[in-house]
């Protein structure tokens, strides 16, 4: 890619002291977006017109999942006088994961600026911002934030004069991995165990407490007051073409820099390792690459070289965007506990509802500690590799895949390394 | 202390409700409302969501036992809830773990005898890049963690000192602020 990421200027987390404060935001231009919305002037912003310069932005969710955002908003049906919802997913809880805090603790009003537009454009009255309570400390400075735009009267009744109605409440989760799953999450917010619903219906028709409602990432909607702002045709040229946008790269692991940075999509990954983020730590190579959050599958060092992070690159070199939570691991990485963990971690957070899932995410760390203790045997591995056949697509919801993908793909390609931890018995026949 | 929510209590609560179309949907942020108050959500403290709620104290239970950060029982003063998934693994999550579990002379999953600290292994805390992490009792994290940084974190707990919100500069601001 030719972009010079060097002079690239930061949108969703500019670099701008006490932007967190409403009045710096105003200076900065916050909150014209909104106000030219609703300011609706010759109908240049009638709700549909707004779904549709989303939609042709091209902006996909940042949640994971990589949908249209536009396209989603349009499947809400019409208003029928009753109430729909925006659930804000601030879940962030896909290990690997760190980059809507950043928004919550830098930049809240373009967040929520975001939210009070997607709001308009799909008549909705009331937004639920659903955060992970281990975000204690973020959820506040959030609702500090909040408090200020209800003060400037960005939100509540009336807003602006427009005669629009709209309010903005947190909802703190309480430690489930699940609840980042738009219907668990849904079914958290309404006071109960999160447990994924069975789809369709979907939420568009039946939502939060049985009414119309869109699910969309916090970093999402942060990008929508600079599409208003500047245009779909702006953003779209913005990165990657079928993935265009800035996105909050979340670099971790083994690198000597790790953090937030944003860029436009499309970055080179060695690109983030080795300028980026300051190169692996103490002069390592790079073993391999976690792209996108603990369930997109993990990249070989040999399959990186000029590989992008877009939807469609990740795709063809046989992984996924994801939350674009990079997880670097060096040459010294052991790739079978490195499995291990990840394969407790599913197991954990298996909601416990479908028997595949349930039961499955148990063997695959059963089975990954029998060979990280040096008592596997070959014929593991393909247990293994059949345990991901028998769940991935056989459930609710996708935690099942999520569960399946590292292990499928971390067994492939580092089937060598597997193989030398087992132990080579021989099985007499009867 | 006494198991019952007080005046100022209700009225905390009807704020809560005064969120949501139903009441169930108040259960959470009336449970953590009642975790702060009793420093758990036992079997009692269940009982008395249900009641203020008007829910079965089935449902209350059930969700309590659902999500991790609910305690249902009493727990030490300071929880040190030390995160082992993913990027703190492979940058010396188990080594904090171990690091804690000996000086405390407990394991993940158990309270001191003074009752003064518990600590837990815990899954993805969200905080990747500043690994490895700790946070205090479901409120404030600890940073790339340390020997040194753990001694001083349980030294100020024993002193009654909470360690303070530690917000961490973007890469991208501290390079451009040159």
């Amino acid at each position: 890619m030719s972009m010079d990421w060097k002079s690239y200027k930061p949108l969703l987390l500019p670099n701008i002291k006490n932007l967190h404060q409403i009045d710096v935001y105003e200076k900065n231009g916050g909150y014209d977006s909104l106000k030219d919305v609703l300011k609706n002037k010759d109908g240049k912003w009638a709700k549909d017109n707004v779904t549709n310069e989303v939609k042709s932005a091209g902006l996909r969710g940042r949640g994971g999942a990589g949908f249209n955002t536009g396209l989603k908003w349009s499947f809400m049906p019409k208003p029928d006088g009753g109430p729909r919802y925006i659930a804000a997913n601030g879940d962030e809880s896909e290990p690997g994961t760190f980059k809507d805090r950043q928004i919550f603790e830098y930049n809240p009003h373009l967040f929520i600026e975001g939210a009070v537009i997607a709001a308009y454009a799909m008549t909705v009255n009331a937004v639920y911002v659903y955060i992970r309570g281990e975000y204690r400390s973020w959820i506040q400075k959030l609702q500090n934030a909040v408090d200020e735009t209800y003060k400037k009267g960005y939100l509540g009744k009336n807003i602006l004069g427009s005669g629009v109605d709209i309010d903005l409440y947190l909802h703190s989760g309480a430690g489930a991995y699940i609840c980042g799953e738009e219907s668990s999450l849904m079914e958290s917010l309404e006071g109960k165990r999160g447990y994924p619903r069975l789809k369709p219906p979907f939420p568009a028709q039946k939502g939060l407490w049985g009414r119309p409602t869109t699910i969309n990432n916090i970093e999402t909607l942060s990008n929508v007051p600079f599409i208003i702002k500047n245009g779909a045709d702006w953003y779209s040229n913005l990165g990657a073409a079928k993935h265009p946008g800035p996105v909050l790269y979340g670099i971790s692991g083994h690198v000597n820099k790790p953090g937030v940075y944003e860029f436009p999509t499309g970055m080179p990954i060695m690109t983030l390792i080795n300028e980026v983020a300051g190169g692996v730590r103490n002069g390592k190579k790079v073993k391999a690459v976690v792209p996108g959050g603990s369930s997109t599958p993990v990249l070989r060092a040999d399959q990186l070289e000029g590989l992008t992070m877009d939807a469609e690159s990740l795709r063809e070199a046989g992984s996924m965007m994801g939350t674009a939570g990079l997880c670097v691991l060096d040459e010294d990485t052991d790739m079978i506990d490195f499995l291990w963990r990840i394969t407790h971690f599913y197991h954990h957070e298996s909601c416990g509802q479908c028997t595949p899932c349930r039961e499955g995410t148990g063997w695959l760390e059963k089975l990954l500690l029998k060979i990280k203790n040096g008592e596997g045997e070959y014929r593991d591995l393909d247990i293994l590799l059949d345990l991901c056949t028998q769940m991935e697509g056989r459930t609710i919801c996708a935690l099942a895949d999520a569960a399946a993908w590292p292990v499928r793909y971390t067994i492939s390609r580092f089937r060598d390394e597997f193989e030398a931890r087992c132990k080579k018995t021989i099985y007499a026949t009867a | 202390m006494d198991i019952a929510f007080d005046k100022s209590d209700f009225e905390e609560i009807e704020k809560i409700k005064a969120k949501y179309p139903t009441n169930m949907s108040a259960v959470m942020p009336v449970l953590w409302f009642a975790q702060e108050k009793f420093g758990h959500v036992d079997e009692e403290v269940q009982k008395i969501v249900a009641e203020v709620l008007d829910l079965p104290e089935a449902h209350v239970y059930g969700v309590v036992s659902f999500y991790t950060q609910f305690y249902n029982k009493k727990m030490g003063k300071y929880v040190l809830d030390v995160c082992t998934c993913f990027s703190c693994q492979v940058t010396g999550g188990y080594d904090i773990l171990e690091y804690i579990e000996d000086k405390l002379g407990i394991k993940a999953g158990e309270t001191t005898e003074d009752g003064l600290f518990s600590i837990q292994s815990v899954e993805c805390l969200g905080a990747c890049g500043y690994a490895p992490i700790l946070q205090v009792s479901n409120d404030v994290y600890v940073n790339h963690l340390t020997k040194e940084k753990v001694d001083q974190l349980i030294d100020s707990l024993r002193e009654d000192k909470m360690p303070e919100f530690e917000s961490i500069p973007l890469p991208q601001h501290q390079k451009e602020e040159n």
